[in-house]
């Protein structure tokens, strides 16, 4: 395979009859998501032929996305290659994970996506790197506001549809809840790194693997009549969502980035209690039972503890260890805010209009474009 | 879990309890335990008592007495 052109994918066809491994239950959304999900279904000894021109073609989509957070081909091209280090997204050769080309293409991408998260969330400073300075910075920045929510129009007023709607969307990162996370433990020490494992044994059950976190939603999902695999609605999922999994995992595969995690997670304990009473109130208002609801009647108990420790030790423990990670802490903090603001905002404000906040999946062959 | 219990009393939020401790109810049931550490009320609003579910927060319980009621 010589060419290199640039309007189709050469390499996807030549080798589509005779794939080694199953599709994914989910589509591409643009040519370097098409051409990554043609090349993980041959082994990687193929890759001269399956990846021709797939840097060039990356190359091209970086440069041109000016919104990487709403932009489909890439997110899902993302959420792939990470999902080659998770596992259980695209059945593909496991030598992927550390081929040189996908590392080199999810480095590329995550490059750009974190300068454009450090231009486009507002910046907070924390003032004081000790752990009560921390958690105080922490817990004022995700205060309760009065205002409506996704989670308040879910506990008054949400349909059948609109709860299922929510779960499939919740599902891109619950069902590999606390996994981002867990990358960071062995790239922290002392009082953050007990701290993490504190919260993430409670995450994964404390030793009963029916009380994982994970196991817990994929059983609400179960009794909602979803299935329960990974990745089966990914193609309802829009970019901004894939976005907000994608950015713990690159903020957790990153040691560099292990100040974002800190900040990050503690965000996501801090911003859990409440609204997860609301979901399950939602959910019994529609008259569904523990099955359904134990799993947010879970997380009201659980993060009320872990709010605390992912502030105090976990946040700011590392703070106190190194200050200079301060800046990165208040980041992740604030990206996480931001971020799943605006994804929460999106669904809100679609329900409101009396639209479904799910993507439309396209046709492979039609070109991506942004859903602003 | 080794040494002994510890009882961390988080400011403006709850008690964190880490360590081998009895929970029981004042006619003496015992309180079931979910996880290793748990965080107990103080602010007296929890609709989980006696666990924390965070309702500390929208009503702006002060730990330091001093400043209550400047939240």
């Amino acid at each position: 395979m010589t060419s290199t052109d640039l309007s189709s994918s050469p390499a996807a066809e030549a080798v589509s009859d005779e794939s080694a491994y199953q599709a994914p239950p989910f589509g591409s959304r643009g040519p370097v998501s098409e051409q990554l999900l043609a090349a993980l279904r041959r082994p990687t000894e193929d890759a001269e032929l399956t990846l021709s021109g797939f840097a060039e073609r990356l190359e091209l989509a970086i440069d041109d996305s000016d919104d990487m957070l709403r932009d489909d081909d890439l997110q899902l091209t993302l959420l792939i290659l990470h999902g080659l280090h998770y596992g259980s997204v695209v059945d593909s050769d496991d030598e992927w994970e550390w081929h040189p080309r996908m590392v080199a293409a999810r480095v590329a991408i995550e490059r750009e996506f974190e300068a454009q998260l450090r231009e486009r969330v507002p910046s907070v400073h924390f003032p004081d790197p000790t752990p009560e300075g921390v958690a105080a910075a922490l817990f004022e920045l995700t205060k309760p506001g009065p205002g409506p929510s996704a989670a308040r129009f879910m506990a008054k007023k949400a349909t059948e549809e609109q709860v299922r709607e929510y779960v499939k969307l919740r599902s891109v990162y619950t069902l590999k809840e606390a996994d981002a996370q867990t990358w960071s433990i062995p790239r922290l020490n002392g009082r953050a790194k007990a701290a993490m494992v504190e919260i993430q044994a409670d995450e994964y059950g404390g030793g009963r693997p029916e009380r994982m976190h994970s196991t817990i939603f994929a059983r609400t999902m179960r009794a909602l009549g979803l299935d329960d695999a990974y990745g089966t609605y990914i193609d309802e999922v829009p970019a901004l969502t894939l976005a907000s999994f994608n950015m713990m995992g690159m903020f957790g595969l990153n040691r560099r980035l292990r100040g974002a995690t800190a900040g990050h997670y503690a965000v996501y304990e801090m911003t859990s209690s409440i609204p997860n009473r609301l979901l399950g109130d939602g959910f019994r208002r529609l008259g569904y039972g523990d099955e359904v609801t134990d799993y947010f009647d879970e997380h009201v108990e659980a993060d009320a503890v872990h709010e605390q420790i992912a502030g105090r030790d976990l946040a700011g423990g590392l703070a106190e260890q190194e200050p200079e990670l301060l800046a990165d802490i208040a980041f992740g903090a604030s990206a996480a805010m931001t971020v799943d603001g605006w994804a929460a905002d999106d669904v809100l404000q679609a329900w409101l209009a009396g639209r479904s906040p799910l993507r439309v999946p396209r046709t492979q062959s039609e070109s991506p474009e942004k859903s602003e | 879990m080794t040494g002994e219990a510890q009882i961390v009393a988080c400011i403006d939020g709850p008690l964190l309890v880490r360590g081998d401790v009895e929970l029981l109810s004042s006619t003496g049931e015992p309180v079931e335990r979910n996880r290793r550490t748990v965080a107990l009320c103080r602010c007296g609003v929890s609709m989980i008592k006696p666990f924390c579910d965070g309702s500390h927060k929208l009503v702006g319980f002060r730990s330091d007495p001093s400043e209550a009621g400047d939240s």
